[in-house]
């Protein structure tokens, strides 16, 4: 952002000042996730940047703590891992079905008491987690599920699905209604209407409202720290865990690996959203 | 049109308004059957299980349980004196039953609540009605201890003859009703809820606050920014928006440490000296720092929205008709982002109110909110009921700022992203 030649000195003062401002907060917002990095390579028990460190001295780095993660021999993060996986996917899965489903009937503008229905809906992402984990933990409870991975996914559906909701809703405001018909008119039903004409062009909301879902679930401590027993230990509970006892340099080699996960989810989400537009664009 | 014109028929033979009012019915019933997995689903698994904490935290069957022939003759009691010997009786059966099923503990420590003391009395009981003899039981148990005699103590048990009780919403508050029925605040170093609440509320307003601040600048230059370099800044807010919550409390228990990097930077700088490095960490300070960074994305996308969809002309329209920039800013640009200022708010005031593993990781003992003594009675002491009081007194709030959210901006707005 140039400014203009004319500009008084007072005002270029302001606006370098304001640019000051940005990059401060910009480096907030980032720079501690990249604090988590060098440190998880330490050679050291430590959680500071040794002296050999801040030399750069080759000696002061080393994989042990990843090595750790994966072969250490107390450390739970492999069933911690695989359990994440199991229920983040299933949860995803849920969550697609059932926010897919609902947000089609709810762009319908035949839908009743669409409001209402939307409010209630979208509920758990704005009940507070914790009172949405003691409501779940007592039904789970009540029917036989707490502490099982069936119990886990429910719970991580119902907090999914109103990210997939929200994000179908809104790729299918954009949808033009009369190729469904035209479909229709053209001797297909409507399973085959959804599936080749429907589905292709709502896809990116739907994968991207499935993302959210997933990384919710892959997330997700405070319902989990209820419902888990001690085989249904995931990445979150064991980080939470480790944590609160002893922060150790294993603990970042694994916040490393979640946050080159969340790179990767990042890009998806992104490239998604912009084909998304793409889509909406011809459609228009 | 004319008036005479016949009701128009479809081709089988039915008018076309009632063949249309069919077709309608039938679309809304298939747009109801889209919705209705899911909304069963969320009813069941979701709210029903909320609406029960309701009637858990109220909650108050164990005590009219376990002495059902005392409440009954009680009934006919008015509560001024001494009861009568039926009560007398029936309160003697039922304890000995308690007692045989090793259960009157329970009795005694719920009876110990309502009137200080009563613990002892009923225990000297549980020994001594082993020797009762039949009949004249009023004699009897007014012997075991004096104490019997005061009816203050038999006014403690009729008082917890309802089913039901609002008590554990009053704990929550830091009051209780006293033995004569009054509402009244407990001694004033016991007040901790009150303690909890407030400094919930403020903790959520100050991060509202800070996010704020921190966000109308660098929404404003995403939005302005030419594409290619919005589109890289923008990263910075959405990796963190990304990242688990777990690894970002982790960065800041690492950097806010005594020996951690943003205290070696204070000493460096000369604010702090090396031998005398301040706690940042496990109190307030920490909560403020982790909670505003982590809720910062979740301010910054609502205003970026909005932002980006305000003309840049509009500014320099202003500042042609003579406005300074200053004063183009308050009175164009910034009316304009009321919407995304309220969004933006109120989900970070909504998030924060609620917010549970950043307080109990960084925030110590002066540092935890509310949600943190909710999951403490859920996994500690076991009072459920009292946690499901809390839980439906934070979700009330919850709701009324949800409810003004809805009508400022509507929740059809949200946007991810």
């Amino acid at each position: 952002m140039a400014l203009p030649k004319y500009t008084e000195p007072h005002y270029r003062i302001w606006h370098y000042f304001y640019l000051f401002v940005c990059g401060c907060v910009f480096f907030f917002l980032i720079a501690p996730l990249f604090v988590i990095f060098p440190l998880s390579f330490n050679a050291e028990e430590f959680l500071v940047f040794t002296d050999g460190m801040k030399r750069l001295d080759p000696d002061a780095f080393s994989t042990r703590w990843y090595k750790d993660m994966v072969y250490g021999t107390k450390n739970p993060w492999g069933l911690a891992a695989k359990n994440s996986f199991i229920i983040a996917i299933f949860a995803t899965i849920g969550s697609i079905i059932l926010g897919t489903l609902a947000a089609l009937g709810l762009s319908s503008r035949h839908m009743p008491y669409k409001g209402l229905i939307m409010a209630t809906l979208i509920s758990p992402m704005i009940v507070p987690l914790i009172i949405s984990g003691v409501a779940i933990f007592f039904f789970m409870a009540k029917v036989g599920l707490a502490a099982t991975h069936l119990g886990i996914i429910l719970a991580h559906i119902i907090l999914g699905t109103p990210f997939v909701v929200i994000t179908v809703t809104a790729t299918l405001s954009g949808f033009d209604h009369s190729i469904t018909r035209a479909a229709s008119s053209l001797g297909s039903n409507p399973f085959n209407t959804f599936m080749k004409i429907t589905l292709p062009l709502i896809l990116p909301g739907v994968i991207s409202g499935g993302l959210f879902a997933f990384v919710t679930s892959f997330d997700e401590v405070v319902v989990v720290l209820f419902l888990a027993g001690l085989d249904n230990t995931t990445i979150p509970i064991q980080m939470w865990t480790g944590l609160r006892e002893q922060l150790s340099p294993t603990i970042l080699a694994v916040a490393t690996c979640l946050i080159v996960l969340s790179v990767l989810i990042l890009l998806t989400a992104e490239l998604l959203r912009r084909r998304s537009e793409r889509l909406r664009g011809i459609n228009r | 049109m004319s008036s005479e014109t016949q009701k128009i028929l479809s081709t089988d033979g039915i008018p076309l308004e009632e063949s249309l009012k069919k077709a309608e019915k039938k679309n809304k019933i298939k747009a109801f059957l889209l919705v209705t997995p899911l909304l069963l689903f969320l009813i069941i698994t979701y709210i029903v299980p909320i609406a029960d904490m309701f009637s858990r935290s109220i909650d108050d069957k164990m005590v009219t349980n376990m002495l059902p022939k005392t409440y009954k003759a009680m009934e006919q009691w008015d509560g001024k004196e001494l009861p009568p010997e039926e009560v007398f009786e029936a309160f003697y059966l039922d304890y000995k039953i308690l007692v045989k099923n090793k259960t009157a503990g329970k009795l005694q420590t719920q009876l110990n609540y309502e009137k200080n003391g009563f613990k002892s009395v009923l225990k000297k009981l549980a020994r001594k009605q082993k020797k009762f003899e039949e009949g004249n039981y009023k004699e009897q148990i007014m012997k075991v201890h004096k104490r019997w005699r005061n009816v203050e103590y038999w006014r403690a048990i009729k008082r917890r003859a309802p089913a039901y009780t609002y008590s554990k919403y009053l704990k929550g508050v830091d009051m209780y009703s006293n033995e004569d029925g009054k509402i009244v605040q407990v001694s004033e170093d016991r007040r901790i809820h009150r303690i909890l609440w407030s400094r919930t509320l403020e903790v959520a307003f100050f991060v509202t606050l800070f996010c704020f601040l921190m966000a109308y600048p660098i929404a404003h230059l995403l939005a302005t920014l030419p594409m290619k370099y919005s589109n890289l800044l923008m990263i910075c807010v959405l990796l963190p928006f990304w990242t688990s919550l777990l690894v970002r409390t982790a960065s800041w228990m690492i950097l806010l440490q005594q020996q951690g990097i943003v205290n070696d930077f204070f000493v460096w700088i000369g604010l702090v000296a090396d031998d005398n490095r301040p706690e940042m960490m496990y109190n307030k300070t920490g909560t403020y720092v982790a909670m505003t960074q982590i809720l910062l994305p979740f301010m910054v996308l609502p205003l970026y929205s909005v932002m980006k969809t305000i003309s840049p002309s509009l500014m320099r329209a202003g500042k042609s008709l003579g406005a300074t920039p200053a004063v183009a800013f308050f009175k164009v640009y910034f009316p304009l982002t009321i919407p995304g200022i309220g969004a933006g708010c109120l989900l970070v005031f909504i998030l924060a109110i609620g917010y549970y593993i950043t307080p109990a990781l960084v925030g110590g003992a002066s540092g935890t909110l509310i949600s943190n003594q909710i999951a403490y009675h859920m996994k500690s002491t076991l009072d459920w009921s009292f946690a499901s009081a809390m839980g439906l007194m934070l979700l009330t709030g919850v709701l009324v700022i949800y409810w003004i959210y809805n009508k400022l901006v509507g929740v059809d707005n949200i946007k991810l992203g």
